[in-house]
């Protein structure tokens, strides 16, 4: 038994397929428990839409984690930067992509601070970013002096309703409310279909090319299957609602975005060198504390653009947006296989990590949990999820 | 009737020997002296003394005032009455002088400490020392050599009888040294028994009833000190035949590869102690320079402190192929064409849980898979001659670096250096705790790579590795260069000679 078990826990591709499973699980139960509303495609929308933040703020704190590092300032720079896009475009009065371009680079300037006190002043990252916690928080009270900030509303109300064709009118609620339109959404999944294919081919080919086999194209074609299959199911599911929403859009975007950087480029195996072993990393001639400034000036452009989205979605900006949200990112990492001690997770596992968080705050709210079993049942599953990995790798 | 007595200890850890029928008497207010080349198992020998390895995980018998132990981990030892000093010191820095000397055993009632009086006792200790030490200042505070003494203390405290002291002197100054043998001495006339393990051969002469000499695991010998010289002892020390296993091929020399001028590096805990003193050398296009030297002689910190790795301050000037470089990284290092298999292949080599391909891979990896994007396939390839030709064991290679033995993983850090296409290669301590097989293979690639060209340095403590691989040696002693040898001078006596001060 100990064989099987730890091959599930420590192979990262079976430990994902066991972490589907679970979330499968947990959707059957509650579409059964909810008399089958869960599973529809206005429920699994808003399921979406509503994980979007934390998935993409996991996914910068998932290679500050695999860095060996960690951030719990996001939730109140998410508020901050929130609060300064928000503030510029009432009080300032600037146009919509300078409130963009704003939020962003405040994440970024942040990021670029904490980083570089960490790395290059050695304060631990924890003490770090808990100042953070509390300093950025403060900071957001003191621009908003302590009230709640309305953004405006959009020019015409084209955000809701479905439509097939025409580009919605584009505000900043847009960026956390609105949706596109149906044709766009299959336009994007051919793309994407085309996109799995290409890579598909070239991975058969450069197998040939470097001389390490034969392409093998039907092995290679019937691997596109699962990935294509998924995109055309959630864009079906997503355009049988509203549309495919503007911030689960972002996240995809996002998403892949980091499971390229982790995946694709020396900067990403950089960091989980840094954290697997930081000793053997310097010595190999990597710049430790250069790319940990990176990674944290990176996980601030997304909070940036986590802060968008979530005062989008809100329509405003106030002093307590934002708050925990950097314990529920660091708990979508955790739950998604990342360990705290650096050097191993994964961005996939991350995104997991976040949707099953958010199932389980989507479906328990449906079932009209009382909010306070809410937080019990999420803080057990989180200590439970990890406690079992840990159990599975004692054996190996 | 000895206060201790260790019969034909046997101690075995996976393919190796490392205690092969040991036995030691030590008698009440005796200064006993164990000495024996690194590796010898004098730290073993401590080690299952004190209980490190528990009664059963050897052979063999303990018996202190003739009733037989069995020691099943440090407490026991010390209820024995058995005090051992690592080298390693073992303070708590946060804690004060006097917490420090009374941890675990806090004068108390009812789980309240008292302070007055484990200060009041502390003080009294400190003074039957003659230390001026507060024992109310935190450990930290003091400087090495103080710190050394607190563990003594420790120890003392412990009302030891006897006295298990592990290169005690290493970090200690002279006049620190002076005050540490006058305890030593008054410890003698109040009958501790003193065991102590010491490179430094002076010292030992100076202090020792008995001497002890342990190789290869074996006890060679034991004298009283006054019937031996530091030559003999130098002699039993190393006496062994080089084996066979290094087929000595002479190198065809090239041109000068990397030259070192004034390389002086300093203590990262005490910025004013030479770790390194002024050493210069060259090393040409395909010869083995050898560096061999005693734990702390500074061989690790001269390759750290070129390698730009160094975490303390050093100054030096680096010319490689004839042209001064400037290296202040390990990246500014692989650069101009240096690579380092460093010592210690589990903290410093290898990322333990990644594949051999990404460790192989790691230091080469902008030059071999892409300066931005990573290409799998690319690496694949690169990596597959050195496996090859490395004879890495592994199914693929995507194995998990940590699940390799230890001769396997050694070879993957070679791999990663050879990745990196270098014109010097540093090796340090490269066939520490791999299998004979493993090391011959090692061997064999040294060689080959010389003659490829490739410029050699090698820091090892097994003197026939040195003295079998290398071309020439330099010696140092204590950061300063003792001595240059060619491979026709070099015999084992005069490195030893030269490493222990005594050339």
């Amino acid at each position: 038994m100990g064989e099987t078990k730890t091959n599930i826990f420590t192979k990262p591709s079976l430990r994902a397929y066991v972490m589907i499973f679970v979330l499968g699980l947990i959707w059957l139960y509650f579409h059964w428990a909810t008399n089958y509303i869960f599973l529809t495609s206005r429920n699994l929308s808003n399921l979406m839409t509503q994980m979007s933040v934390t998935a993409i703020l996991a996914v910068g704190m998932l290679m500050v984690i695999v860095s060996g590092n960690i951030d719990l300032s996001v939730g109140s720079v998410l508020g901050f930067a929130g609060a300064i896009a928000a503030y510029s475009i009432t009080t300032l009065e600037f146009g919509l992509p300078t409130a963009i371009a704003f939020a962003i680079a405040v994440g970024v300037a942040i990021g670029v601070f904490h980083g570089a006190l960490t790395a290059y002043l050695n304060i631990p990252a924890f003490i770090v970013t808990l100042g953070g916690l509390l300093a950025w928080r403060g900071a957001t009270k003191w621009l908003l002096g302590g009230n709640t900030i309305p953004i405006p509303d959009a020019p015409a109300a084209a955000s809701t309703g479905i439509n097939y064709f025409a580009l919605p009118e584009f505000s900043f609620k847009t960026i956390g409310q609105g949706n596109l339109p149906l044709s766009v959404g299959w336009i994007l999944a051919a793309a994407a279909i085309l996109f799995v294919l290409f890579m598909a081919y070239r991975r058969a080919n450069s197998v040939k090319q470097y001389g390490l086999g034969e392409a093998n194209y039907a092995a290679e074609l019937l691997k596109t299957l699962l990935p294509i299959g998924a995109i055309v199911a959630f864009i079906w599911v997503m355009n049988s609602y509203q549309g495919v929403p503007v911030p689960v859009l972002i996240l995809l975007g996002v998403a892949l975005l980091g499971a390229f950087l982790t995946g694709s480029t020396t900067f990403g195996r950089y960091l989980y060198a840094i954290g697997g072993n930081a000793d053997a990393a310097r010595l190999s001639g990597i710049d430790n504390k250069r790319n940990i400034l990176k990674v944290y000036a990176l996980l601030g452009a997304l909070t940036g653009v986590a802060a968008l989205i979530f005062t989008g979605r809100v329509g405003s900006a106030s002093p307590d947006a934002g708050t925990l949200k950097e314990l529920d990112a660091i708990a979508a990492c955790v739950i998604g296989g990342a360990s705290l001690m650096g050097g191993r997770g994964t961005i996939f596992g991350a995104c997991l990590g976040a949707l099953i968080m958010a199932s389980l705050d989507n479906g328990m709210s449906l079932l009209n949990v009382k909010d306070y079993m809410q937080d019990i049942i999420k803080g057990s599953i989180l200590v439970a999820a990890v406690g079992l990995d840990m159990m599975g790798r004692k054996q190996s | 009737m000895p206060l201790l007595e260790m019969k034909n200890i046997v101690k075995e850890f996976p393919g190796v020997k490392a205690l092969d029928g040991v036995s030691l008497i030590l008698e009440a207010g005796e200064f006993h002296s164990l000495v024996g080349e690194n590796g010898a198992g004098k730290s073993t020998l401590m080690k299952v003394l004190s209980g490190v390895y528990p009664a059963g995980s050897y052979e063999g018998e303990i018996l202190v005032e003739n009733i037989p132990q069995q020691f099943k981990g440090i407490r026991d030892s010390e209820n024995a009455g058995v005090a051992i000093i690592f080298q390693e010191l073992s303070l708590v820095k946060e804690l004060t002088v006097g917490e420090n000397i009374f941890l675990g055993q806090e004068p108390s009632r009812f789980g309240i400490i008292d302070w007055s009086e484990l200060y009041h006792k502390a003080s009294t200790l400190l003074r039957d020392l003659h230390l001026a030490i507060d024992p109310r200042v935190p450990v930290g505070t003091l400087g090495i050599g103080q710190q050394q003494l607190v563990e003594i203390a420790k120890a003392l405290s412990k009302k030891a009888k006897i006295l298990v002291l592990d290169e005690p002197t290493a970090a200690l100054t002279e006049s620190e040294v002076e005050t540490l043998f006058g305890i030593l001495r008054k410890l003698r006339t109040d009958g501790v028994g003193m065991i102590y393990i010491s490179h430094k051969l002076d010292e030992v002469f100076n202090m020792s009833d008995r001497i002890t000499v342990l190789r290869d695991g074996k006890t060679v010998a034991t004298h009283s000190a006054a019937e031996l010289t530091k030559g003999k002892v130098i002699q039993l020390m190393v006496g062994r035949e080089v084996g066979d296993i290094f087929p000595k091929v002479d190198h065809e020399l090239g041109d000068t590869a990397l030259e070192i001028k004034n390389l002086t590096a300093y203590s990262v805990d005490n910025p004013d102690k030479k770790l390194v003193d002024n050493i210069s050398f060259t090393v040409r296009k395909g010869e083995v320079l050898g560096i061999a030297g005693l734990m702390g002689a500074g061989r690790t910190e001269l390759l750290m402190a070129i390698f730009g790795a160094w975490q303390g301050k050093y100054e030096r000037q680096i010319f490689v192929e004839g042209r001064p470089v400037s290296i202040d990284s390990p990246s500014d290092a692989i650069g101009s064409g240096v690579g380092f298999v460093t010592e210690d292949r589990k903290r410093f080599g290898l990322i333990l849980e990644q594949t051999i391909l990404d460790n192989m891979t790691l230091a080469g990896l902008k030059t071999i898979s892409g300066k931005i994007l990573t290409n799998r396939s690319r690496e694949l390839m690169a990596a597959r001659n050195p496996m090859e030709s490395l004879r890495i064991k592994a199914n693929s290679p995507m194995t998990i670096a940590g699940t390799l033995s230890g001769g396997n993983q050694q070879k993957v850090v070679l791999g990663k250096w050879l990745l990196t296409d270098p014109k010097v290669l540093f090796l340090d301590e490269p066939t520490r705790g791999i299998d004979v097989g493993a090391k011959q293979e090692i061997y064999a690639e040294i060689n080959k790579l010389a003659e490829q060209g490739l410029a050699i340095v090698l820091v090892s403590s097994e003197l026939p590795e040195v003295l079998g691989l290398a071309d020439r040696i330099l010696v140092l002693h204590e950061g300063r260069l003792a001595a240059e040898l060619t491979r026709q001078d070099a015999t084992p006596e005069k490195v030893m000679a030269a490493a222990t001060g005594n050339n």
